[in-house]
């Protein structure tokens, strides 16, 4: 909790997108966004990573709150928070360029065949 | 143990009373979600999510869960249609923390049926509601309309 009441009142955009620049934690974001809710061990087997590594990249994730982890039971779940995310974009883009970037990625999304995110 | 579906984390920089009533006041929930939230806020009454606007349309039914201001509040979430059909509703749980001078905010949105619509629409809803709700608290300005 200490961790996070020194970086968080508003967003530390800087933090954030730091934790973003990492490739292997970008693929941690995608595979929670693609399951949400995985232990450890499953987003390790999934992205063949070893446990460490893992363990290291959530950390850096939850410290900007880029994932929650909570307890149940024994297990320790982590799912994605697009929230910080989400802000930061608020912050450039106002409603209206939102519907065209919207429209923009519809048609990108439609011309290339396939949801890519 | 069943997994929750999602988990939403927001620090607010605010008191939880501000936060809770933020949650449960029509006329601030109008601001931020262009919605207002309609109960008795006592635990086994019916709540409802009706459009701000002259429609007043009713967009969500539910029950109150659990009560306990200003850390914890549970409801179960349903479409109206769906109002009668209790393995349909969610359940959508509120936390409140306080977090050195800021407050975190855990929205946890749970049991919701496989491949249901409602679970789609809330992946993109609840990010807008929170920073919503989060800029009016801190800035006394929500983000402009979010549906």
């Amino acid at each position: 909790m200490q961790v996070f009441t020194c970086i968080f009142s508003g967003v530390d955009i800087d933090a954030v997108l730091k934790a973003i620049a990492n490739p292997a934690r970008r693929r941690l974001l995608d595979s929670l966004r693609a399951r949400n809710g995985q232990t450890l061990s499953e987003l390790g087997g999934h992205l063949d990573m070893t446990r460490q590594a893992v363990s290291q990249h959530l950390e850096r994730l939850e410290a900007v709150a880029l994932v929650t982890a909570v307890r149940r039971g024994r297990e320790k779940l982590h799912y994605l928070n697009p929230i910080p995310i989400h802000e930061i974009a608020e912050r450039w883009i106002s409603k209206y360029e939102k519907r065209r970037l919207e429209t923009l990625t519809d048609l990108r999304k439609r011309l290339e065949g396939e949801d890519h995110g | 143990m069943d997994r929750p579906e999602f988990v939403y984390v927001t620090y607010i920089a605010t008191t939880p009373e501000k936060l809770w009533n933020a949650l449960l006041d029509p006329k601030v929930t109008a601001k931020y979600w262009q919605h207002e939230n309609l109960s008795d806020w006592k635990p086994g009454s019916p709540w409802e999510h009706r459009s701000a606007d002259a429609k007043r349309e009713l967009k969500l039914v539910g029950k109150v869960v659990e009560s306990a201001p200003p850390r914890r509040l549970v409801l179960t979430w349903a479409a109206p249609a769906d109002a009668a059909r209790e393995q349909k509703h969610s359940r959508v749980t509120f936390e409140i923390e306080p977090a050195g001078d800021v407050v975190r905010l855990t929205v946890t949105h749970e049991r919701f049926e496989p491949g249901s619509e409602m679970l789609r629409s809330i992946r993109e809803g609840w990010p807008k509601v929170l920073s919503s709700l989060k800029s009016l608290l801190e800035n006394g300005r929500p983000l402009p309309r979010l549906w």
